[in-house]
C-alpha cells in the first residue's frame, strides 16, 4: 500500500515579528519528523509566493496591520482546510494593537515629521506599499478560524502539541504548562 | 450529623451560613470565580461562578448551601457560559499579556486557561484608557481593569479610604479615583493600604517592581488555580 499522502501546510507572518516562526523551528529535530507526515507550501521556509489550491493547514503568525495583511489571509482561508491563528498578535492583535488608540495620522506624523532627528521626513507614498489599517486587528475579526495557539511566542512544544493532535485526527489541547498567553 | 448538599453528584458538607462556593473550596473543590474574595462580603457581580441549583442558574458566592440542593458546575454547558464571560472581559478592555507585569500571576488569565479560553472570539473594543502614573508608587493601569470592586471594597471596609469607586452604569460602567482631581497621588493611598494588593489582575501594579519574577516562575506558572480551590 501507498505511503499516506502527506499534507500541505503553508506559513506566513503578517503583523508579526517571525518569533512564532523561530519557536516553530524550536521543535528542533522533531521537524524530520514532521516532514515524514508534512510538506511545506506557501512560506517564509520555502518562499513559495501564493497558497497552492487544495493545501489542508494554513499556519498564519500576525494581526492585520495594513491592505496586504487582508489579502493574504484571505489567500490562506480561500486556500486552506484548517487554518491556525499562532501567536499572540494574531490571536489579539498583540504589540502592533496597542497603536490603536492612536488615530493613524497622528503616529504617521509623529514617526516621519515630529520626532526627534527627522530633517524634512516624508510619509512614504510609494503606490507599492499597502494602505496601513486605521486599527490592527487580530486574523478571527476577518475571516473563520479554526484551531488557535496563544503565547508570545507559543513554545515550541506548544506548537508540536497542536500539530501532532491535528495529524493524529486528534482535537488539539493545550494543557497547564502548555497554554500561555504570554 | 453535618448538612449537605450534592456538586456535580458529590456530596458537600457545609456549616450554617455558608455559600456553596465556600462550602466547595472547603471541600478542595474549584468554583471558577473572579469579583469574590474570602476576605470581603461578595458581590455577585463577574458571575463567573454561575452554578446550577436544582436545574436554576445563580451566583455561588452569594447563595447560600441548603440541605439536600442539588448543585451543577462543572459541565461543559456552565463552563461555556464562564468561557464566553471571560472572552467578553478580554475585549472589553485591553489585554495584552506579553506586556503585563500581573502575567502568571493573573486570576482573569489563570481562569482564562482554567476554561480552555483559545481564542478572545468575539471583536474587540480596543478602547482608549490613560493610565495614571502619578503616585510615586504605584500605576494604575485602566486598561486592564474587570471592575471585581475588590479594590473600592477593600479601600472603603479595610482601610477607611475610599479611594476607588465604580462610576457610570452598564457597558459605560468604569473605575475612578476618589479625588477631585482623579489623580491617585491626590488621595492618601498607600503601600500599606489591603487595596494595594487585592487587585487580582494588573491594573493596581508596584512601581520599579517589573519583572522581579520572571515569566514562567509565576504563581499559575507553576500550578494552575484549579489547584488553588482552598483558598475560596
Ligand atoms: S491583567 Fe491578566 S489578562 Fe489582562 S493583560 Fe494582564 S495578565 Fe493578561
Ligand atoms: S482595579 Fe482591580 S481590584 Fe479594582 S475593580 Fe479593577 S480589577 Fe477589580
Ligand atoms: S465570583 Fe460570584 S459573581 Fe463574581
Amino acid at each position: 500500500m501507498d505511503a499516506p499522502r502527506k499534507l500541505k501546510v503553508a506559513t506566513t507572518s503578517l503583523a508579526g515579528c517571525f518569533g512564532c516562526h523561530m519557536s516553530f523551528l524550536d521543535i528542533d529535530e522533531r521537524l524530520f519528523t514532521l516532514l515524514e507526515h508534512i510538506e511545506f507550501d506557501r512560506s517564509p521556509l520555502t518562499d513559495i509566493k501564493h497558497v497552492s489550491p487544495g493545501t489542508d493547514i494554513g499556519i498564519i503568525e500576525g494581526g492585520l496591520c495594513n491592505a496586504e495583511n487582508v489579502h493574504v489571509l484571505r489567500e490562506f482561508r480561500q486556500n486552506c482546510r484548517i487554518l491556525i491563528a499562532i501567536g499572540a498578535c494574531a490571536v489579539n492583535g498583540g504589540l502592533p494593537a496597542q497603536r490603536n488608540h492612536l488615530p493613524l495620522p497622528v503616529i504617521l506624523e509623529e514617526v516621519y515629521h515630529t520626532s526627534p532627528g527627522l530633517a524634512n521626513g516624508l510619509i512614504p507614498n510609494d503606490p507599492e506599499l499597502p494602505l496601513p489599517l486605521n486599527k490592527v486587528h487580530p486574523i478571527h475579526e476577518v475571516v473563520k478560524i479554526d484551531y488557535f495557539i496563544p503565547g508570545c511566542p507559543p513554545s515550541g512544544d506548544a506548537i508540536w502539541k497542536v500539530l501532532t493532535d491535528l495529524l493524529a485526527g486528534r482535537e488539539p489541547e493545550l494543557g497547564h504548562g502548555l497554554m500561555h498567553y504570554d | 450529623m453535618s448538612q449537605s448538599f450534592v456538586l456535580d453528584g458529590k456530596g458537600i458538607p457545609f456549616e450554617d451560613g455558608q455559600t456553596i462556593l465556600q462550602a466547595a473550596g472547603n471541600a478542595g473543590v474549584f468554583i471558577p470565580h473572579l469579583c469574590f474574595h474570602p476576605e470581603f462580603k461578595p458581590h455577585g457581580s463577574c458571575k463567573l461562578c454561575t452554578v446550577k441549583v436544582n436545574g436554576r442558574h445563580t451566583a455561588s458566592c452569594t447563595m447560600r448551601a441548603m440541605p439536600g440542593m442539588v448543585v451543577e458546575s462543572n459541565t461543559e454547558e456552565l463552563n461555556g457560559e464562564r468561557r464566553a464571560l471571560t472572552q467578553m472581559l478580554f475585549v472589553e478592555g485591553n489585554h495584552f499579556c506579553p506586556s503585563c507585569e500581573k502575567s502568571g500571576n493573573c486570576q482573569l488569565q489563570a481562569t482564562a486557561y482554567h476554561l480552555g479560553m483559545m481564542s478572545p472570539h468575539f471583536d474587540h473594543f480596543f478602547p482608549n484608557r490613560a493610565v495614571d502614573a502619578s503616585h510615586p508608587e504605584f500605576l494604575l493601569d485602566f486598561n486592564r481593569c474587570i471592575l471585581c470592586s475588590l479594590c473600592v471594597r477593600a479601600s472603603r471596609d479595610v482601610d477607611g479610604k475610599n479611594v476607588f469607586a465604580l462610576s457610570g452604569r452598564g457597558i459605560k460602567t468604569h473605575l475612578i479615583v476618589n479625588a477631585k482631581s482623579g489623580r491617585l497621588a491626590d488621595t492618601d493611598f498607600s503601600l500599606a493600604d489591603k487595596a494595594a494588593s487585592v487587585c487580582p489582575v494588573g491594573v493596581i501594579l508596584r512601581k520599579r517592581q517589573g519583572f522581579a519574577v520572571p515569566i514562567g516562575e509565576r504563581r499559575f506558572d507553576k500550578a494552575p488555580i484549579e489547584a488553588s480551590a482552598k483558598e475560596a
